[in-house]
């Protein structure tokens, strides 16, 4: 049983306004059990989570990890590499063999864009995504939007720029549902390449101005550049990208009032942002990973807290 | 009826039959009446009056049409290579199933089929069967797109069409070699239209949904681009060149523009293209994953009208069998194509037919438009000719359970559609198939 109207996380496409509000309301619950000296509760013992990671991310599984622990659940980490998968073994026997070991949850981060659409179809247990492919990353949705609560009091009417490599990012994808749902504004800065097509019937403005950007958001979200992305042929050189589009204190400085700064990590110093933004009083970039694990928390726990209670009270 | 024509899997001799009552229509000798027809030993007999030949099976067909038999010029038989997914036999069964009489199957088989041998050796397995399979072999050797096949001895083998569809040419240079020859034998090449590097790593049209789904997109100016290279060959060389599975705005008119300039460019467009659009991948499900992939509303209505115009000269529906095993995995994973043979000729009568399109048109498109391409002779519907029928139930209405499919693949977007019209039956070299249902 859900607190939620959805059962699984897939992404924010799937989930309500209200939903969302749910979440972040519960997130700082989480948040003060996180400042609390000791930091668990026992939410969800009994609960069998396996973070299901079959492409390479220390960020997030480490605060999956954190979270689930927090919360009194059991925790096993499958990754990709030495395992049955790159044996040939495809991903529906893998997620089939680890839900036979009879687990409730899968949080699953996979370069495939739907698989956990894919493992929700065929499992019984409650999916997380914890980002696929270039699709989503509904988790760090509602941390940003959580960072951003906490700075303004509010997301609607909010002016929030999503600045670099929009393309290849689920990032950004998450972040223009969530936001847009919740009543903010979203601007969309980066070279033309890296734009994909028809993004604006999803109601954002699109400039290829960081300098328009900085006079006009409230907030910047600098996106992650990587360099491989160069090597293709989208943009020309990481000096051409850094002077046009990476975001620096000169830049800034132009802007009437102070924005607050965003990035999901890891961060290229230097490339997409210099130190002196990253580590400025207005960057909030610590303050994300912090309500990362409080988000993962909530949502973990509004999933799952029903099955907790299902086997506490079988065991009663 | 008696029952030896509808046992499925083995279609009897057409020895002795008489098919009686039925609507029979073959607008190409402005044929539309109720007559009896006899068929003597696979050979055809329009009969006056009510007499019964000695001895003839007769079949009850009142309220069914009978019409020059269906051919499909676009399926893929896994066989040699892939037989899990589907084999000659298989595939014929449900050309049978689907009332297609002659499909033509492409070479992209494992090894392909490039030489005058295997063409003979995937004609011999379809034996038995009332639908002729008509090979298209490859392009180039192994489907490497650098040598020409031996196409005079292919030709010679009866073969009328080369492709290496499941790519596109990639050398401007190659293809315009290879229609030059193949035109000098009186035969074509079937392109399969993408910019391979336009298209690098996309699995469905790139769009807002693509976008949303943060699916790699595959541009309409993949498929359009190649087309455009295509006309140009064409109208250079004075050669004919057919496009495979049009599913472009951008594409149509392109040819659209071909065809007003009087040159010989030919194409066809599958069902799916009519009917389904890009939004229908959001649940990620891999049976809306085809190349080319389902576009947008716009192009979906510009094939329509291309369709109706004959812009579209041809429906066929490119059966790309895959086994459940190779489609139950991750959306960029799985393999492109669905299956189409069983499940055509109901989408046209339940979706195009009257609907704007009137069964004349139809007809055009998926008896005479594709023999003509091929170079083979149009089955009549006259006195002494082959039998060569497909007998349709207008009024049959029946829900498509892929389960019950005679290919040995599933992969259909088209589960659950309701339809109304269904094949019968088939008969043609010598041997019928009627079905009960």
């Amino acid at each position: 049983m859900s607190l939620l109207s959805q059962r699984h996380m897939l992404g924010l496409a799937d989930y309500s306004a209200e939903d969302i509000q749910t979440i972040l309301d519960t997130a700082l619950q989480m948040r003060d059990i996180l400042d609390r000296p000791v930091k668990k509760v026992p939410t969800l013992r009994g609960v069998t989570v396996v973070n299901l990671f079959l492409e390479n991310s220390t960020r997030t599984r480490t605060s999956f990890e954190l979270a689930e622990k927090r919360l009194s659940a059991d925790t096993l980490n499958f990754s990709a590499s030495g395992s049955a998968l790159s044996k040939g073994e495809t991903m529906l026997d893998t997620a089939l063999n680890i839900e036979a070991m009879k687990v409730d949850v899968v949080v699953m981060r996979h370069k495939s864009p739907g698989s956990p659409h894919f493992l929700a179809r065929h499992l019984e247990s409650i999916i997380i995504n914890a980002g696929d492919g270039r699709h989503e990353h509904p988790t760090q949705g509602l941390l940003d939007m959580l960072t951003l609560r906490d700075k303004f009091g509010t997301l609607k009417g909010l002016r929030v720029a999503l600045v670099g490599d929009i393309l290849h990012s689920r990032v950004a994808m998450s972040n223009i549902i969530g936001l847009k749902k919740m009543g903010a504004e979203v601007i969309i800065c980066g070279p033309a390449t890296l734009i994909p097509r028809g993004l604006a019937n999803m109601g954002v403005e699109i400039t290829h101005s960081l300098d328009d950007v900085i006079q006009k958001a409230d907030a910047l979200n600098i996106l992650r550049i990587q360099l491989e992305r160069q090597s293709s042929g989208l943009f020309p050189s990481l000096r051409e990208y850094h002077k046009y589009f990476g975001v620096n204190r000169v830049r800034l400085e132009k802007a009437a009032t102070p924005l607050t700064i965003l990035h999901p990590g890891p961060i290229n110093r230097g490339v997409e942002i210099t130190s002196d933004v990253a580590d400025s009083e207005h960057s909030v970039i610590l303050q994300q990973v912090t309500n990362g694990v409080a988000v993962r928390m909530a949502v973990l726990y509004l999933l799952a807290g029903g099955r907790a209670e299902t086997s506490d009270s079988k065991a009663a | 009826m008696t029952g030896n024509y509808s046992r499925f899997d083995v279609p009897a001799r057409a020895a002795n039959l008489l098919l009686k009552g039925a609507r029979v229509i073959d607008p190409a000798i402005k044929l539309d009446q109720i007559v009896n027809l006899h068929v003597k030993d696979g050979v055809l007999h329009v009969i006056s009056g009510e007499s019964v030949p000695s001895g003839a099976d007769v079949i009850d067909l009142r309220g069914h049409w009978i019409t020059p038999g269906w051919f499909d010029l676009h399926v893929h038989l896994r066989e040699p290579g892939k037989e899990v997914a589907e084999t000659i036999a298989t595939g014929c069964m449900a050309a049978m199933n689907g009332g297609f009489t002659g499909i033509a199957c492409m070479p992209n088989t494992q090894p392909p089929l490039d030489d005058a041998a295997s063409v003979n050796w995937v004609r011999d397995q379809a034996r038995g069967f009332p639908v002729e399979v008509n090979v298209i072999a490859a392009v180039t050797r192994g489907r490497e797109g650098k040598e020409l096949v031996d196409m005079s001895e292919i030709v010679e083998a009866g073969v009328r069409a080369f492709s290496d569809d499941g790519g596109p040419v990639k050398s401007s240079a190659v293809l315009r070699h290879a229609v030059e020859y193949s035109n000098m034998l009186g035969a074509r090449i079937f392109e399969h239209a993408e910019d391979k590097y336009l298209a690098d790593g996309g699995c469905m049209n790139e769009s807002e949904w693509s976008t949303r789904l943060g699916v790699a997109g595959i541009p309409t100016i993949a498929e359009a681009i190649d087309v455009a290279r295509c006309v140009l060959i064409s109208e250079y060389t004075g050669g004919a060149i057919h496009i495979c599975h049009v599913s472009a705005r951008e594409s149509v008119e392109q040819i659209r523009s071909a065809k007003e300039r009087g040159l010989k460019v030919t194409a066809e467009v599958c069902p799916h293209h009519l009917l389904l659009t890009d939004e229908m991948c959001k649940t990620f499900d891999t049976n809306y994953k085809m190349n080319p992939p389902l576009r947008g509303e716009e192009d979906r209505k510009a094939c329509w009208e291309a369709f109706l115009d004959g812009t579209l000269d041809v429906y066929c529906t490119d059966h790309a069998p895959h086994s459940w095993e190779d489609k139950t995995q991750e959306f960029d994973v799985a393999p492109f194509g669905i299956v189409g043979l069983e499940t055509a000729l109901g989408l046209a009568l339940t979706h195009f037919l009257n609907k704007g399109m009137t069964l004349e048109t139809l007809l055009d498109r998926v008896v005479y438009a594709p023999r003509r391409i091929l170079a083979q002779d149009i089955p009549s519907i006259a006195e002494g000719k082959p039998a060569n029928l497909t007998i349709v139930d207008p009024e049959h209405v029946w829900k498509v359970d892929p389960e019950t499919f005679k290919s040995l693949s599933h992969n259909t977007p088209f589960g659950g559609w309701e339809m109304k019209g269904r094949a019968r039956g088939v008969i043609n070299r010598g041997y019928a198939l009627i079905q009960t249902f």
